[in-house]
């Protein structure tokens, strides 16, 4: 790296980019309008003056995106290892068929004889999802895995009260190494959490789970394989024991690409599972959302299900969309139908793979994260005894007294090319590293991977410190002052903030 | 396999490895009893051909909004969307990227997140706005629970002129939460008395602007007699476009504004992916949901973005967290930020000006018969016509007009069967304004 | 003559006349990293041993600081609004979180002084 000036503030490709308010302005557009006629409005004056948000012309439009995005990371790219994400490739024959006009270019309130087709995709997805989990039924609706864990949650709460004992159930018990959003669901809903601990093989405590059961117990919510990415040996028995009390099996899907086409989750007992299509079934995760988060229920679950409901009379697909006194549905989560743009997707991807092309897909994610531990484990502290499923734990031990910790690892990861894996997640153990190469990895790229992250490990242990305490040197920007952000929000462009020049 | 690198030379090398026989030995924990010996009985692989033909027979079955002439809206809406966005969306770096945890190497999610901010905030006249949320229904009911955190209160008054399925999401999370609900009876035009419900077990009262039946109302007032008895006004609005030729809600005086941002870069794909869009007050800024982007600087001194504020979110108050949300609408956001990017707030103004004359068009083309209900409207109106609506839209749709919907699909049972909802934005063409009108005369004939 | 005590979630009581006042240790403001926010409870609120009283948030964490002993909040600290980074500057001193009154001064007891929360410290190694 030379310490070159150069006077735009460019390096070569490495463009900077100004934020638009800086660069456009009011008067530009970059989209064609006809002129207005000029009649006169209805809007009883209830008018406001031009916002004030700049234009760009089509051009400038176009290059400050492609600058934007030219300072991403992307699975397209290269490996990203995060565990409990799922970064498969996503395939652009999905794109391709989402965007066929005729799933594109329909309305959700257009006359239903109008949309058979899409229904019927619909219909197709859940059996797909119905077939692959060996559950009869699945709501469509929810619009990320989060909004699943709510939907499978809301039907145990409306189970419960339709056997009038909502008063009396009130705890949900809940793995300490379960993700954030578990607990949040819960208590979103008036439940307890009560936590259960992990045992030393970073499953649940059977005894200490035994000892939490009563009647008032309304569910468990387990992760399956669980966060450390290990599949409960004993999960039957919970199922049976939870059950025995009268409560209630909430899975968490994050993890089922571990055992899609291996196990349905219908047979361990399991009744209600979201799916996150955006994990397992490879719709493009897009810097942040839409996801979608299907969610399949048992028959003790099934008459909850929210609206809407999609039904065949005489060969002919209709909707359910209003409570009535037909259903039992606990109503109504979101507006429309669905994530219908990640339905076609998911699909799509389905159709492709096949089952026997999704059982191989299980198989590839856990070969290829047993791999990693085989191949790391000797240089690496793994948390636990292998064989792993679909991702790999370690955790910081193996750092110990080298003044590096996971965040200046992970960083150091950057400037080698690769996005880290999961940090500090689970909180189960320290300074926790989840990794989670998926299927779609080849072993040319796992056996990089497994050289850098020795060659690393062989770094932090030599005590280079500059590699990592200045990590990332290559990034589009150094590391970034979280502190600064939070103490002083700066959430949207004003004339005069931060006076740093980024040009 | 086509997404499979591995061949079965490597599977071998792969396990030899690890130091097992076979595969089924890594399923070692997976009880006898659940191990599947077979793939399941679904069909088998196919090809990119195959699937193509198989999904194309599907899509085929449906009638293309584009395709026809088109006066559907209730929460969604057909504008026409600049070629740019879907090739920018669809670059690798913004379909494929993850979210922003890692901001040194997601500086283009993040930039773009500011950005979108700044353009919901300045279009709903609020001084913060987050980084997006799943849709609008969704931001609705996760406003209520934010106005009973703000308030410490948990009573919530819902107008009967909301989006009767936001009604059913705000119904639904109140039920399941424990909260209050005061829902007013559906009407579709005329004076609503909320103000007169409000007192001080209120937390918030919500309205949509424009209506689900498409009229304008000023809530000013509204928003003093809330804050007079300490209660927050939630403002819902579903047609994004409005925003830019309409008064703002917050220079209303509203609390918290919330809505549907689909109308702007994204398509109808029948009902999702969409986008919500979330704004409120500095004051209450931590109390507001969903992700945040924030300005700040790297450690050269360099302006850069980090999601920030995040001790709200789910993965760190667990039980505590202000909501459960995961992930907000990424792609739907970029697309809405990219397409009020080549309008700017000009662009938009005219864009909004072209909707409200379409539908000033239409209602002329209608005539006195089949005035609207509504005095005030923007691109929507309410129309009663002298038979069920529902049989009037299927006879449209077999004249090849998709007219509008039937208001009593969405309001059952409430005395409204021979009501339509009827939306015209910037693609309806004269000849589409005709074909309606016509078809209309000729159906209730 | 005010005496300090400790609580095992490392918070810290000094008592000075009928007012006792209420903020975390340099051991918990090192754990939690630089802190960004705090919400301190309103004068008049009730509080009981053990229950929550505020919230302190750095930028990876949030953690409730429970009161160490009962009774009614005096006091929130308001110079914490604008600047939460008094917390990691002087956790002992500028950077209190609350003044309350007591309800029941003799749980006073039943916490750690000073020698006590040094050996405390020391096992937690």
């Amino acid at each position: 790296m030379s310490d070159f000036e150069t006077f735009s503030g460019h390096r070569g490709l490495q463009l900077e980019e100004g934020l638009i308010f800086e660069i456009g302005s009011e008067a530009r557009s970059g989209v064609d309008l006809e002129t207005p006629k000029g009649l006169a409005l209805k809007l009883g004056g209830l008018t406001r003056t031009t916002p004030k948000l700049p234009g760009l012309a089509e051009p400038e439009a176009v290059r400050h995106y492609v600058r934007l995005s030219q300072k991403n990371h992307s699975i397209d790219a290269g490996l990203y290892p995060l565990g409990s994400c799922t970064m498969k490739h996503n395939p652009r024959l999905n794109e391709k068929m989402a965007r066929l006009p005729g799933f594109g270019d329909i309305h959700p309130l257009q006359p239903i004889s109008t949309v058979q087709g899409a229904l019927g995709l619909m219909d197709e997805l859940a059996h797909w999802l119905k077939t692959l989990t060996g559950m009869p039924e699945v709501a469509l609706s929810p619009k990320a895995g989060a909004h699943g864990e709510l939907c499978g949650m809301m039907a145990i709460r409306a189970a419960i009260e339709a056997r009038g004992e909502l008063a009396t159930r009130k705890r949900v018990l809940v793995p300490e190494s379960a993700h954030g959003t578990n607990p949040a669901t819960a208590a979103l809903l008036g439940f307890i959490v009560d936590e259960i601990p992990a045992n030393l093989h970073g499953r649940v405590d059977l005894d200490a789970f035994r000892a939490k059961l009563g009647d008032d117990v309304a569910a468990i919510m387990l992760t399956n394989p669980n966060t450390c990415g290990l599949f409960e040996r004993d999960i039957i028995d919970i199922a049976d024991a939870i059950h025995e009390v009268g409560g209630y099996f909430y899975c968490d899907g994050a993890n089922f690409n571990a055992i899609v086409g291996r196990v349905r989750p219908g047979d361990l007992g399991v009744d209600a599972m979201h799916i996150n299509l955006h994990k397992t079934f490879s719709t493009p995760h897009g810097g942040g959302g839409p996801g979608s988060g299907p969610t399949v229920l048992s028959e003790r679950l099934a008459p909850y299900a929210p609206l809407p409901l999609i039904v065949k009379r005489d060969g002919v697909y209709d909707l359910v969309e209003n409570e009535t006194s037909d259903n039992a549905s606990f109503g109504r989560m979101v507006a429309f139908h669905g994530q219908m743009g990640m339905f076609v997707r998911a699909l799509s991807y389905m159709l492709s793979h096949g089952s026997d092309g999704l059982r191989q897909v299980a198989e590839d994610a856990v070969l290829n994260a047993n791999y990693i531990l085989a191949s790391l484990k000797d240089v690496m502290s793994a948390s636990f005894e292998g064989p792993c499923m679909h991702e790999a734990l370690f955790d910081d031990r193996f750092l110990k007294d080298t003044g590096i910790d996971t965040l200046d690892f992970a960083k150091a990861m950057i400037d080698e090319g690769y996005h880290p894996m999961t940090m500090y997640f689970p909180l189960v153990v320290h300074g926790a590293m989840l990794i989670e190469p998926t299927e779609t990895e080849s072993k040319q790229t796992l056996d990089q991977f497994i050289y850098v992250m020795r060659k690393l490990t062989e770094a932090a242990k030599a005590g280079d410190m500059d590699r990592f305490k200045k990590a990332p040197h290559f990034a589009p920007r150094k590391r970034l002052d979280e502190t600064k952000a939070a103490r002083q929000p700066v959430l949207k462009y004003q004339r005069n903030t931060l006076a740093e020049a980024a040009e | 396999m086509r997404y499979l690198p591995l061949n079965q030379h490597d599977r071998q090398d792969m396990l030899a490895k690890i130091g097992v026989g076979s595969i089924d030995d890594l399923f070692v924990d997976v009880p006898q009893a659940a191990r599947l010996k077979e793939p399941v009985a679904l069909p088998k692989h196919a090809s990119e051909m195959n699937v193509e033909r198989h999904l194309t027979s599907l899509a085929a079955q449906n009638t293309a909004a584009s395709s026809v002439p088109f006066f559907v809206g209730g929460g969604a809406y057909k504008h026409h969307v600049p070629a740019s966005v879907d090739y920018i969306i669809q670059r690798s770096e913004f379909l494929t990227s993850y979210t922003p945890y890692q901001p040194e190497i997601t500086q283009g999610t993040l930039q773009y997140l500011f950005e979108f901010q700044t353009q919901v905030a300045e279009l709903t006249g609020m001084e913060v706005a987050n980084a997006s949320m799943y849709d609008g229904s969704t931001s609705a009911g996760e406003a209520v629970l934010m106005a009973h955190r703000v308030t410490r209160r948990s009573k919530a008054i819902i107008s009967g002129r909301l989006h009767p399925h936001y009604r059913g999401v705000i119904e639904n999370l109140s039920e399941m939460g424990g909260f209050e609900l005061d829902c007013v009876p559906i009407t579709v035009a005329g004076e609503e008395d909320l103000g007169g419900k409000i007192d001080d077990q209120t937390s918030c009262v919500v309205v949509q602007y424009p209506d689900f039946f498409g009229s304008v109302n000023d809530f000013t007032a509204l928003a003093q007699t809330a804050h007079d008895h300490g209660a927050l006004l939630i403002v819902v609005f579903t047609e994004a476009v409005a925003l830019g030729l309409l008064k703002a809600p917050g220079d209303m005086g509203a609390d918290i504004v919330v809505g549907e941002g689909q109308s702007i870069g994204n398509g109808l794909n029948f009902g999702g992916p969409y986008v919500g869009l979330f704004a409120t007050r500095q004051k209450f800024l931590r109390q507001m949901p969903g992700r945040l982007c924030g300005e700040t600087v790297d450690q050269d001194g360099q302006r850069g973005y980090v999601l920030t504020l995040s001790t709200r979110e789910q993965h760190i108050r667990r039980d505590k967290a202000t909501s459960n949300i995961c992930t907000n609408s990424g792609l739907c956001a970029l697309a809405f930020t990219i397409h009020m990017t080549l309008l700017g707030g000009t662009g938009l103004a005219q864009l909004a000006t072209l909707n409200h004359e379409r539908m000033l068009m239409l209602v002329e083309k209608l005539g006195p018969n089949l005035a609207p209900v509504n005095e005030t409207f923007f691109n929507e109106v309410t129309v009663r016509l002298p038979r069920p609506a529902k049989e009037v839209v299927e006879a449209l749709a077999a004249r090849g007009v998709l007219g509008g919907i039937d208001v009593s699909r969405l309001c059952p049972d409430v005395g409204l069967e021979n009501y339509l909802l009827i939306a015209a934005t910037e693609t309806v063409t004269e000849a589409d304004l005709d074909a309606f009108a016509l078809g209309l005369q000729e159906v209730l004939s | 003559m005010s005496q300090v005590k400790f609580t095992k979630d490392h918070e810290w009581v000094r008592l000075e006349g009928d007012i006792a006042t209420v903020g975390i240790t340099d051991y918990a403001q090192v754990q939690l990293g630089d802190v960004v926010f705090v919400e301190v409870p309103d004068a008049g609120l009730k509080v009981v041993q053990g229950g929550d009283a505020a919230v302190v948030e750095s930028v990876k964490a949030a953690s409730e600081v429970y009161a160490p002993v009962s009774g009614e909040i005096t006091e929130g600290n308001a110079a914490l609004g604008d600047n939460p980074a008094l917390v990691n500057e002087a956790p002992e001193g500028d950077g209190w979180f609350f003044k309350m009154s007591l309800s029941e001064p003799h749980e006073l007891d039943d916490l750690m002084d000073e020698a006590g929360y040094a050996a405390y410290l020391k096992e937690l190694g």
